[in-house]
């Protein structure tokens, strides 16, 4: 980590021009083991991005099947398929997986993998971390899933409420495995988002000064620096109902000076900035697609990034929209309403830039821009519900039912999945070497289309029509089978677009086209690098001279040189202007991440059961964190005489 | 090998955690037959210690919380308080003057007890007995712990039942005459 | 005596067709909101569409400054336009917001509190005379043309009113109290369920209102407030011994009776109610008969046990329940 200058003698050859440099640099970088034990040691943020991109993925089908049991439940009126109990699990499991252990993690992934690629530095910050992030978000899914299997399923929902999920009225240990689950996820979600804002702040390629850097980065810094604001909360809040229930504290016992609307503020001073955490991830995705394939940059960059952060900071004045039926004053729900309804402004600045950038461009609709498209059309939907239910008497009219589940979910699916779709798309060939199918795609999207709004928009009127949330049935009388059984339909076609992009997705790794280095012709620099990325990412930091990237030298990008080749090194640049700073040494692949994610893993699935827990588990991590720390001697010569 | 170790464990943790998070909805009907149990540990002969089965509900959560529940709302509290006991006997300590098996508890509420306890016969049904039985061992810790209840939504008397140490039970008969209130 | 219960429940269940006064106010909100909401999403997708088929059929033309400057006055009207309408939304709820927040003539107000249970919902008519105080469950009648001013309270876990012909919904939050009020202006049957997630029967916790004509109301009232007729036929006398010897007698109450536990709902005057089991059931004989003989049955997880009664005592209990007019 010293400041050493770097050479300033006759010009050097680029690494990739120099074969034993190359070779070099890939032993390097590779993984220093093979086979299960490289596998567990590995540090490489791209590997560490495609498990979490695909645990992610895989618990969005886990989630979906749940959400396909509850739909079958819910398709006749009185039906027997899932009683109260199991039924009250499905939902919760569904909420709880969506929005912990799918949205947010694959947004993060998303942002792991392509934030260092995009400023063009070789890996993120903090490698180790990044594994151990990995490995405890790994834990958490399986625990929360291993335990729905064996009758301890989360059963209160995903927001969990007290008095329900408190000690009184919710028996055995389904709402403490919620509540450590939800730790598990928050540790991640952290680690990620120190990942990404070190990263994105501190080791750009030289040159790329604030006003360069794409806005799917300043998308993901927003969403990283939202993270670290608003997750704390959940997992205080989540102690404090694990507290409650395990060691008789009074937090939310309104007999003993607690309150149980205490609960609400906590969760929900978190909830809300959460699903923008999910929703702003995608805006940025939008941007990178728009930009290539309308063949512009965005039109009003300065108001984009502004919007953005504007976005991510107003999502901490809305919280209480989601209480207004309780008994807080009018005057302080008023404010709220007032809140909710600016969010909209950077939203719609953000939509009619994009829609400059169109009509200013050359558009062309291959699969991911038609994503987008499809962006525009659902969540277009969901944002003018969105002010709706901004309002206080007609958010108490449709509060709790089914207009809100339409209206989260036209927002969730078209602000946040919608553009993952067109993002896979977008970037498959850059991780995996090969493009997918076009016609295949072009099937998804119409399914999923379809798919969606069949599923949701009668949604809307149901919920008018007096349909609560959270019921596993209602009565014949009631008259909302028709809907509900459109609804469930709908539910179908949006598994078969599913099923549809998986197909896809195995028989393009198969025998899909082989992609390039830039098979789109986009500006951003991952495309600068091979398809995919060797391990090295970038042997030769690219140095960038303008906002349009690639497009302003195409065949001739300029490169830095003068990291060393036989240990891992990233270049520091400055915050402001990215003028390279110092070299920072990472560390070797380690089996430390791992073992600290067991022993924290551990200690808090040992406190769902007992107290002492926690404890054991601490004792138990403090060792493997100093092992962790230990400094290691580097090999090879020292840097202090060798300015190479 | 460790494979079927791996399954042997889960399933044995799924077992438990069936029991114990399991949801019964339906009872069993009413039974008028008196219990055969002992209700004292004075017998001629050897003293034969019987088995303690801990009862359909003792490794069941829910039922466990059920009866907390009907132990406030059928108004035992009146008489034991939250098990510190007033005008009736202490249920959060070691000493059980008619046993503390779950059948012999289950013939003490069914039965009714001399100097004042109820029987609640034909007036709650033998599942909400059962659930009972269940709570009122879990308040001298007696049984498994991780079925136990946490605090109740209300002022703060005791600890929770899921925090009171464990113990063993001793039946000791009825106190002299001398010690009755 | 009994009002019929509507053959369906749809349109008494409505948004769509308001019936007091605030909900007629947040009504109007909703078609302002929606008539404003289609006209923006038809211009925005239009303008996206129009914006993707026209350059994809022009060639490359170079940006110019012009062209960007176009660009930029384009998106700073629309978002001068957004603002603008944003912000007449904004005067317009807070208005509606003022005028559906209490009632103008509260001082004539019929005053009810409601405490949520889980699974029913327990209804206190206040009145300043205490031998005027009525206690009754599920079902609430109200007199026309007068404000309704509710106390919500909960006796365990958070609940939520709502009958969406009539009023927004306020939650039940043990530990506080909270206030909601309607005035209904057309007499009929309403329905809400309960609108916050309270546990394994929160699907089937639903309310009754009865909007009746002041004197109907009246009539329903003084009705009410008498203990109901003492048994004379053998099988009513036979079912009111089975009562108040069997399981029934530990939760509910029934007027004129030693029965008077409140773990459950008041059974007073159940033969006059529409509905069963908290708006599940129509309250018919066999219906009642099916309801306990097991309740677990239509409602698992009720706190009301299967008490396995005998045929003949079942049906001796259903018939001198559903003669407690």
């Amino acid at each position: 980590m010293s400041a050493a200058p770097l050479p300033d003698s006759a010009p050097l050859t680029p690494l990739s021009a120099d074969p034993d440099a190359m070779a070099e640099l890939e032993r390097t970088w590779r993984s220093s083991h093979t086979g299960l034990w490289g596998w567990l040691t590995t540090t490489d943020n791209k590997r560490i991005a495609k498990r979490y991109i695909i645990t992610a993925f895989m618990m969005f089908l886990l989630g979906g099947i749940d959400a396909a049991m509850m739909r079958l439940q819910l398709s006749r009126p009185e039906n027997h398929i899932l009683g109260p109990d199991l039924y009250n699990q499905f939902f919760s499991t569904h909420g709880t997986t969506m929005m912990f252990l799918f949205a947010v993690p694959m947004m993060t992934a998303m942002g792991l993998y392509f934030v260092p690629l995009m400023v063009g530095s070789r890996e993120v910050a903090f490698p180790r971390l990044n594994a151990f992030g990995y490995y405890t978000y790994l834990i958490g899914c399986v625990f929360l899933y291993v335990e729905f299997l064996m009758n301890t399923g989360i059963d209160v929902g995903w927001f969990a409420y007290v008095p329900l999920a408190g000690p009184q009225f919710s028996a055995g240990k389904r709402a403490d495995v919620w509540a450590q689950t939800v730790t598990f996820t928050e540790i991640a979600g952290i680690i990620a988002a120190i990942q990404i804002i070190v990263t994105a702040f501190k080791q750009r390629a030289p040159g790329m000064s604030l006003d360069r850097i794409p806005l799917f980065v300043w998308s993901m810094v927003v969403v990283s620096v939202m993270i670290i604001f608003a997750m704390p909360w959940v997992a205080v809040g989540s102690q404090f109902l694990a507290m409650d229930r395990a060691i008789d504290t009074h937090l939310f016992n309104p007999a003993e000076g607690g309150d149980a609307i205490l609960w609400q503020h906590l969760f929900w001073f978190f909830g809300h900035p959460e699903v923008y955490i999910i929703f702003i991830p995608g805006l940025g995705m939008i941007s990178s697609i728009v930009t290539t394939f309308a063949r512009r940059q965005i039109f009003g960059y300065a108001a984009m990034v502004l919007s953005l952060v504007a976005t991510g900071v107003l999502a901490f004045g809305l919280w209480v929209h989601h209480m207004f039926a309780t008994p807080l004053p009018q005057l302080g729900e008023s404010f709220f309403t007032a809140a909710s309804v600016t969010i909209a402004i950077p939203s719609g600045v953000q939509i009619f830039c994009w829609i400059a950038t169109m009509w200013t461009g050359r558009v062309r609709l291959a699969t991911p821009m038609l994503f987008v498209l499809g962006f525009f059309i659902v969540f277009i939907i969901g944002g003018l519900t969105g002010v709706m239910v901004a309002s206080v008497p007609f958010d108490l009219q449709v509060h709790d039912t089914y207009f809100v589940v339409a209206h989260f979910h036209y927002v969730l699916l078209g602000g946040a999945v919608f553009p993952l779709f067109g993002a896979f798309y977008y970037w498959f060939p850059k991780v995996t070497g090969r493009m997918l199918s076009e016609t295949l795609g072009k099937w998804q999207f119409w399914l999923f289309l379809i798919g969606v709004n069949v599923t949701f928009f009668p949604m809307h009127i149901l919920g008018l029509q007096g349909m609560t949330r959270r019921i596993y049935t209602y009565l014949a009388a009631t008259g909302w089978g028709t809907l509900n059984l459109v609804a469930s339909i709908g539910a179908i076609v949006i598994a078969s677009s599913v099923i549809v992009f998986l197909v896809n997705v195995v028989a393009s790794l198969r025998s899909g086209a082989i992609a390039g280095n830039n098979p789109w012709d986009s500006d951003t620099l991952e495309w600068a690098t091979t398809s995919p990325p060797g391990p090295c990412s970038f042997p030769d930091i690219p140095v960038v001279t303008s906002r349009d990237g690639l497009w302003e030298r195409r065949d001739d990008v300029p490169v830095m040189t003068g990291l060393r080749t036989d240990r891992r090194e990233v270049l520091v640049t400055t915050l402001h202007e990215a003028e390279p700073e110092s070299r920072h040494m990472l560390p070797s692949d380690s089996i430390w991440p791992l073992l600290l994610a067991l022993a924290v893993g551990g200690a808090f699935i040992g406190a769902v059961y007992t107290p002492i827990g926690l404890v054991i588990g601490t004792i138990v991590a403090l060792p493997i964190a100093l092992g962790w720390a230990w400094p290691k001697a580097p090999t090879g010569p020292e840097m202090v005489d060798d300015v190479r | 090998m460790w494979r079927i170790a791996t399954a042997a464990l889960f399933t044995l943790v799924g077992m438990v955690a069936c029991e114990r998070e399991h949801r019964t909805f339906h009872g069993t009907p009413a039974s008028n037959a008196t219990p055969t149990v002992r209700v004292t540990s004075l017998e001629p002969g050897p003293v034969v210690v019987t088995d303690s089965a801990a009862g359909p509900y003792g490794g069941n959560a829910y039922g466990m919380s059920q009866g907390k529940q009907l132990f406030t709302q059928m108004n035992c509290v009146g008489c034991h308080a939250h098990g510190g006991g007033a005008m009736g006997p202490a249920l959060m300590d070691m000493t059980w003057i008619y046993g503390s098996n779950p059948d012999q508890i289950f013939a003490t509420i069914q039965q009714g007890r001399p100097n004042g306890m109820p029987s609640f016969r034909g007036k709650l049904t033998d599942d909400q007995i059962w659930q009972l039985v269940a709570y009122v061992r879990s308040m001298s810790g007696i049984g498994r712990r991780d079925v136990r209840s946490g605090r109740a939504d209300e002022m703060y008397g005791r600890s929770s039942e899921q925090n009171t140490k464990t113990g063993k039970p001793k039946t000791t008969g009825p106190a002299s005459a001398s010690e009755m209130p | 005596m009994q009002l019929q219960i509507p053959p369906a429940w749809a349109g008494h269940e409505s948004v769509f067709r308001p019936s007091s006064e605030p909900a007629h106010a947040v009504f109007g909100l909703f078609t302002f909101m929606v008539i404003v909401s289609v006209i923006v999403y038809v211009v925005v997708i239009v303008a996206t569409f129009t914006a993707v088929r026209r350059s994809r059929d022009s060639e490359a033309t170079p940006l110019t400054q012009e062209r960007e400057r176009s660009s930029h006055r384009a998106v700073t009207a629309a978002t001068a336009a957004t603002v603008l309408i944003l912000f007449a939304y904004l005067l317009y709820d807070f208005g509606v917001g003022r005028a559906v927040a209490a009632p103008r003539d509260a001082a004539n107000a019929l005053h009810i509190d409601v405490v949520g249970h889980q699974w029913w919902w327990e209804v206190q008519y206040q009145d300043t005379a205490p031998q005027r105080l009525l206690a009754t469950a599920n079902e609430i009648h109200v007199p026309i043309h007068r404000p309704v001013l509710l106390d919500l309270s909960s006796n365990d876990v958070i609940h939520s009113f709502w009958i969406p012909n009539l009023n927004g919904k306020k939650d039940l939050i043990p530990g506080h109290h909270n206030d909601a009020w309607f005035e209904v202006d057309t007499a009929g049957v309403y329905r809400g369920q309960c609108a916050e997630f309270c546990g394994l029967e929160h699907a089937k916790m639903a309310i009754v209102i009865v909007a009746q004509t002041p004197e109907q109301y009246s009539a329903w009232y003084n009705a009410q407030l008498q203990p109901p007729q003492p048994p004379t036929d053998s099988l009513r006398l036979a079912g009111q011994k089975v009562f108040l010897s069997a399981p029934c007698v530990m939760c509910h109450a029934i007027g004129g009776t030693p029965a008077g536990a409140t773990m459950g709902p008041d059974l007073t005057h159940v033969g006059s109610r529409m509905t069963l089991a908290a708006g599940v059931l129509p309250n018919t004989p066999s219906n009642l008969e099916s309801w306990i003989a097991d309740p677990q049955r239509i409602k698992p997880g009720a706190n009301m046990p299967a008490t396995y009664l005998s045929r003949a005592d079942l049906r001796a209990v259903t018939a001198y329940l559903e003669g407690l007019k």
